[in-house]
């Protein structure tokens, strides 16, 4: 006996897997939140443009179970003829450490997990409770800006905004219902007009200053780590503030502005003398940023190892900044034989103003906690409680 | 692109008969069959989940994602997935193209005949379908009460020992063999008795016969089972999740014990028959192409399909015809393996033993015994090791005892202490592990307790 029979039901409103593959999707970028601290440094990373997807390997998200160890004895394998003992047959998919802990991708088959993101929305995640602290409503040249998006899509509109590859593809949909898969015959009902919405922000000026020693005694970790710091940064303030503007300062021996571009790329060397760049933030500040229509944030990265002579002069220009800005961010890279703190951080912690907050850094994962010690949502509360 | 126009359907139902025609004439006795034809998300996501409509999680999302993504990128595609029941249902993908889904009925045809005659499957339940729609909808209410992230929780300890049942359990047998107890375990038990009050509530009768039987003196086999039944933190619940696993888990493992033959016997017919139907020429081109395809070593892992088949063609020409007819009635892989495989067999299928060494794997024997030997050790769900409940009543404090029997296969300690910590979430005591150090002289015992964390004692 058999029946036999063909159904074709229509499973268009059937979505269980795409419900649960969503559910695996946030739990992936969970476990990548909390491993930001490894993937902020990522080389890779930091040297990519945002277009660029990332491969982040994940092994939170395997299926534990009880197992035999996957590395240790023989197994049986089949090949095409003629294999013989000392052939090589494959390599393990062992790559190269990738900053994930002792075991990342060691794992050759299907227990090991990549997710695959775009630089955007690795940042999103990363940026997610970030803010720039203490931001004052300024009294001049308060920003109204005005933005249009386009938000919605209706069926009613001005032909004007015709979003036109939506009208096609409700055509080819409609006319697919119909059995009759192609474009054409046009009606009303396939119309669709894009509507926007006027975006109005009230939003203070601001402006980061961003210093980096560059000087000779900067090694390629501690240029490392200021890069990747103010990758995150300004990458953070674009996508965070429409209206922040970013200054670049490049100082050894002396002092300049330098382009985006030169920031992120150029060397230099030479002796360091900070107090060159705190000068020339000083005379920014009172050329273009006065402080009672600007908020002023000045971070200044560097290895420490400032002329001794120039200590006292840094702790008099930087009690000067403090006067007028929102926040002043030193971050040091200190590593290895290096690893206690140098004169300048000793003169700038004795200061003790509450808008100057400093951090040592010493591991590439401590880019990711400098950017949360100064743009954390903890950083905020302690701002305002003092 | 739809390949499966209306009149294409017309012709295939018209192949399927044909199909049903020959088969039966040729010997094949399978379950009725209702076949389906449906677009390749639905087919991933029945591929991913193992039977429609199975319970949500977000494993199966994984694994959705993955098929997914493999048939985007054009890597793989699942041609034919049969589920195994009264009737079986069987879905054709609606891009195939006729003569693709030809074929896959035939191979369906074959897998509905082992399932209805296999041994392994004489005890499946062939309502699972409706059954794992249930335990969906009970599912869905206990996240509506508990929440989801709760039965999510719960469900990630479950999933990790999922195949630690009893092979030899099944549903229709009614309750797994209970693990012997021993309610004489000390000669001072009968006094016991003597305090028994009538109707009482949980008198200490009821409390020691729960007691005793935490220790059972025969080792069980059956994780789930055990846990379900003397677990003394899970609610009616969590149980009820636990037995909804479980139930689950015996449904699919006759089909993880028989993979390699059950496919190469459906390989062997959808050969045999599409051999008989009348095919046009340039579908009988396709058709070879197909089959060639089925058959193509993968790259170092066994290929079951090929295997089966060699095996199977190989078995017809050492003992005939009706022989093929025994040995998909008794036979599972293992058995299979290790009664048919021949130094001749091993020799043409280029089987080969490899090993790690640094980044490379090297072949290291091509002895065919010790390949037989170590396939068997591969097929039918022996890839899963061995664990089975000591004592639920461990240090007298209703901790949790497993032992691994070993069987010179080291286990994967980093990823038995995580396990360990999802038999935790289901016992609420210590649990243990016993096994050994990977060189398997000395003995190992690992535990957990969240509160002290993972230790292991030598």
């Amino acid at each position: 006996m058999f029946t036999l029979a063909i159904r074709r039901d229509d499973w268009s409103l059937h979505r269980k897997g795409a419900i649960d593959q969503a559910r695996h999707m946030e739990k992936v970028k969970e476990a990548i939140k909390r491993n930001l601290a490894d993937i902020v440094s990522e080389q890779s990373i930091v040297t990519a443009d945002g277009k660029r997807l990332v491969r982040i390997p994940i092994r939170v998200l395997e299926e534990y179970r009880f197992r035999f160890d996957p590395e240790a004895g023989r197994q049986v394998g089949q090949g095409t003829g003629e294999t013989k003992v000392g052939d090589v047959v494959g390599r393990s998919g062992r790559r190269g450490d990738r900053g994930m802990g002792p075991q990342a991708g060691d794992e050759p088959g299907i227990d090991y997990y990549e997710a695959e993101l775009t630089i955007d929305e690795l940042g999103e995640l990363i940026f997610e409770d970030l803010a720039l602290p203490n931001l004052e409503p300024k009294r001049l040249r308060e920003l109204q800006s005005e933005t249009v998006r386009f938000t919605d899509i209706r069926k009613h509109g001005p032909f004007a905004n015709l979003d036109k590859r939506r009208t096609l593809r409700e055509n080819l949909r409609r006319n697919a219902r119909r059995g009759w898969p192609r474009i054409g015959d046009f009606a009303n009902e396939d119309l669709r007009f894009k509507t926007w919405e006027r975006d109005v922000k009230h939003e203070s000026n601001a402006v980061v200053i961003a210093m980096m020693d560059v000087s000779g005694s900067m090694g390629t970790f501690e240029k490392y780590v200021a890069r990747a710091f103010y990758y995150w940064m300004v990458r953070f303030l674009r996508t965070k503030y429409d209206r922040v503007e970013i200054r670049f300062i490049a100082h050894h021996a002396e002092a300049k502005e330098v382009s985006e571009e030169e920031f992120f790329t150029r060397g230099e060397s030479g002796g360091t003398r900070a107090s060159t760049a705190y000068e020339l933030t000083l005379r920014m500040i009172r050329e273009r940023y006065p402080p009672d229509s600007w908020n002023i944030y000045p971070f200044h990265f560097s290895d420490g190892d400032n002329w001794p002579s120039d200590n006292e002069r840094c702790r008099e220009l930087v009690e000067e900044l403090l006067a007028c800005v929102n926040l002043f961010g030193y971050g040091e890279i200190r590593q290895g034989r290096y690893a206690y703190q140098s004169t300048l951080m000793h003169t700038l912690q004795r200061i003790g103003h509450p808008k100057l907050v400093t951090v040592t850094i010493s591991d590439k994962t401590d880019v990711y906690h400098a950017l949360r010690r100064f743009f954390g949502p903890e950083l905020e509360q302690e701002v305002a409680r003092a | 692109m739809r390949e499966m126009t209306p009149s294409l359907v017309r012709e295939l139902e018209r192949r399927i008969e044909r199909i049903w025609d020959i088969g039966q004439q040729l010997g094949l006795r399978p379950l009725p069959v209702h076949f389906e034809i449906v677009p390749a998300t639905v087919m991933y996501e029945i591929g991913a989940y193992g039977l429609p409509g199975r319970f949500s999680h977000w494993t199966h999302g994984k694994a959705y994602q993955v098929q997914k993504t493999l048939y985007d990128y054009g890597l793989s595609k699942i041609y034919e997935l049969v589920i195994n029941g009264n009737p079986c249902y069987a879905f054709l993908l609606e891009t195939n193209t006729l003569l693709q889904n030809t074929l896959v009925a035939a191979h369906v045809m074959a897998h509905a005949d082992f399932f209805a005659k296999n041994a392994y499957f004489a005890e499946t339940r062939r309502d699972m379908l409706d059954i794992a729609a249930l335990h969906a909808e009970r599912i869905e209410q206990y996240e509506f009460t508990h929440g989801k992230l709760e039965v999510e929780r719960l469900l990630d300890a479950v999933l990790a020992i999922q195949e630690h049942v009893d092979p030899s359990a099944t549903e229709a047998a009614g309750p797994p063999p209970a693990p012997q107890v021993s309610r004489a375990s000390s000669p001072y038990d009968d006094l016991w008795r003597l305090d028994q009050r009538p109707g009482g509530q949980q008198g200490p009768e009821e409390s020691l016969a729960r007691r005793t039987s935490l220790t059972p003196n025969e080792p069980v086999r059956d994780l789930l089972w055990f846990i379900h039944e003397y677990s003394p933190v899970l609610d009616d619940w969590e149980r009820d999740v636990v037995a909804i696993v479980r139930a689950e888990m015996l449904y699919f493992l006759p089909q993880i014990r028989t993979k390699v033959l059950n496919e190469g016997w459906a390989t062997l017919w959808h050969a045999r028959i599409l051999h008989e139907l009348d095919l046009p020429l340039d579908e009988h081109i396709e058709f070879a192409r197909l089959h060639a395809a089925v058959l193509q070593p993968a790259g170092r892992r066994i290929n079951p399909y090929l295997l089966g088949w060699e095996l199977l063609c190989d078995i017809e020409r050492r003992y005939g015809f009706e022989t093929l007819f025994l040995v998909r009635e008794v036979e599972s892989d293992v058995s299979l393996v290790r009664n048919y495989l021949t130094e001749e067999l091993v020799e043409r299928l280029d089987l080969y033993l490899y090993e790690r060494r640094g980044d490379e794997f090297v072949v290291v024997d091509k002895d065919w015994e010790a390949v037989r030997d170590r396939l068997t050790n591969e097929l039918g769900g022996n890839h899963i090791p061995v664990i089975v409940v000591e004592d639920g009543d461990y240090a007298g404090n209703r901790e949790l005892y497993l032992r691994h029997i070993w069987d010179g296969r080291p286990l994967d300690l980093p990823w038995a202490e995580k396990t360990l910590e999802h038999v935790y979430r289901l016992w609420g005591r210590r649990v243990w592990l016993e096994t050994r150090e990977p060189e398997g002289n000395e003995s190992l015992v690992l535990s957990f307790h969240p509160r002290e964390g993972h230790r292991r004692h030598s």
